[in-house]
């Protein structure tokens, strides 16, 4: 039966549904991809000989047409959803991406999400009369400029507004600049104390 | 000519057409006229996820075969999904920090998504009642990331 790739590639993302990335599947998309031309071929020369008057050749060749019009479009639901969780990416992760969810994009895909992240840096710097405003900051209304963040994990050191370095080490709590540290509490490196 | 066959939906429907007849389509068990009797029973009862998880959304790309019962099969469907859904919306809202899985066991996939819509609505406002809301949360994809690291380590 023919589709059957295709509709696997599907399912793959399906089984992955709350976001993540799985690693591109070029091997499915590339025997997709065969399946279609072998299809595309052998109805190019069942058309020749419909033509030629085998008009019971047309219900073949309807059969194969909705076969490739059905791994068009699952190849492309396939493409166009990681697109949409690598857009997601930017946002949850920031613009440099952890390695092991990098290795998970193909090539076209990486070169997709760094033109992403360069059209959006260009449209941040535009906004706020020339200043720049960063979207990414302050999903959630602030309450106040600094807040308490208690360390989850080592991560070296970290240099505040002022100059000053402080070394994040693993459970020590800090009172810091909020705008500082919203990424970090988002890449689940620090975590925001309530007092 | 006269063969019964099952193809998936995307075929049948690539290749129905009014004016030659390649094939004409049966409707499927679960929306023929004895199902439909059942439904307008009580489709509370229905184990709509047992008989297709994707019951209202398939029904209705069956509309697109005019059948005789087309007008019949869209009421169904429609009072259906209304019985059906005071009791989606009623546990969505009261079950907080509950197993769900019993209720959202018999839904169709189009009803789950209503019911985590509700419980995302009631744990957001309770978050929000404990004075919790304004506190900045490591992002949902990073936690499962986590977690799923993890579980890839102990094995």
């Amino acid at each position: 039966m023919f589709c059957e790739k295709a509709t696997e590639l599907i399912r793959e993302l399906h089984r992955a549904s709350d976001g993540q990335l799985p690693s591109y599947n070029e091997d499915g998309i590339r025997q997709v991809l065969e399946e279609m031309k072998a299809l595309y071929e052998q109805n190019q020369s069942d058309v020749n000989e419909a033509k030629s008057g085998h008009s019971e050749l047309i219900p073949t060749i309807k059969f194969r047409h909705c076969s490739l019009l059905r791994n068009r479009r699952c190849v492309l639901a396939y493409l166009y959803d990681r697109l949409l969780r690598i857009r997601a990416l930017r946002w949850e992760y920031g613009s440099v991406l952890p390695n092991a969810v990098r290795f998970q994009m193909s090539a076209d895909e990486v070169l997709w999400f760094n033109q992403y992240k360069k059209s959006l840096a260009t449209y941040m710097r535009s906004l706020g009369g020339g200043d720049g405003l960063d979207l990414t900051q302050d999903i959630k209304p602030p309450k106040s400029l600094y807040i308490e963040v208690r360390c989850l994990k080592d991560y070296g050191e970290f240099e505040i507004d002022d100059g000053t370095t402080i070394l994040l080490k693993k459970n020590s709590q800090h009172f810091l600049p909020r705008w500082k540290c919203e990424q970090l509490i988002r890449q689940g490196i620090l975590e925001h104390v309530l007092s | 000519q006269g063969t019964k066959l099952e193809l998936p939906l995307w075929l049948a429907k690539g290749l129905y057409n009014n004016k030659q007849k390649i094939l004409s389509v049966e409707l499927p068990t679960v929306y023929k006229e004895s199902w439909r009797t059942v439904f307008s029973a009580d489709a509370n009862v229905v184990d709509l996820h047992k008989l297709g998880p994707y019951y209202y959304a398939f029904g209705s790309q069956m509309l697109n075969f005019d059948s005789p019962e087309n007008a019949e099969l869209a009421q169904t469907i429609l009072q259906t999904f209304i019985s059906r859904f005071r009791r989606i919306m009623d546990s969505s809202q009261n079950a907080f920090n509950e197993d769900t899985s019993a209720l959202v066991a018999r839904l169709d996939e189009t009803e789950r998504g209503l019911f985590q819509a509700g419980q995302k609505g009631l744990n957001d406002f309770q978050s929000w009642e404990m004075g919790q809301a304004s506190q900045i949360t490591a992002s949902s994809l990073v936690q499962n990331y986590r977690k799923r690291k993890h579980s890839e380590l102990d094995a």
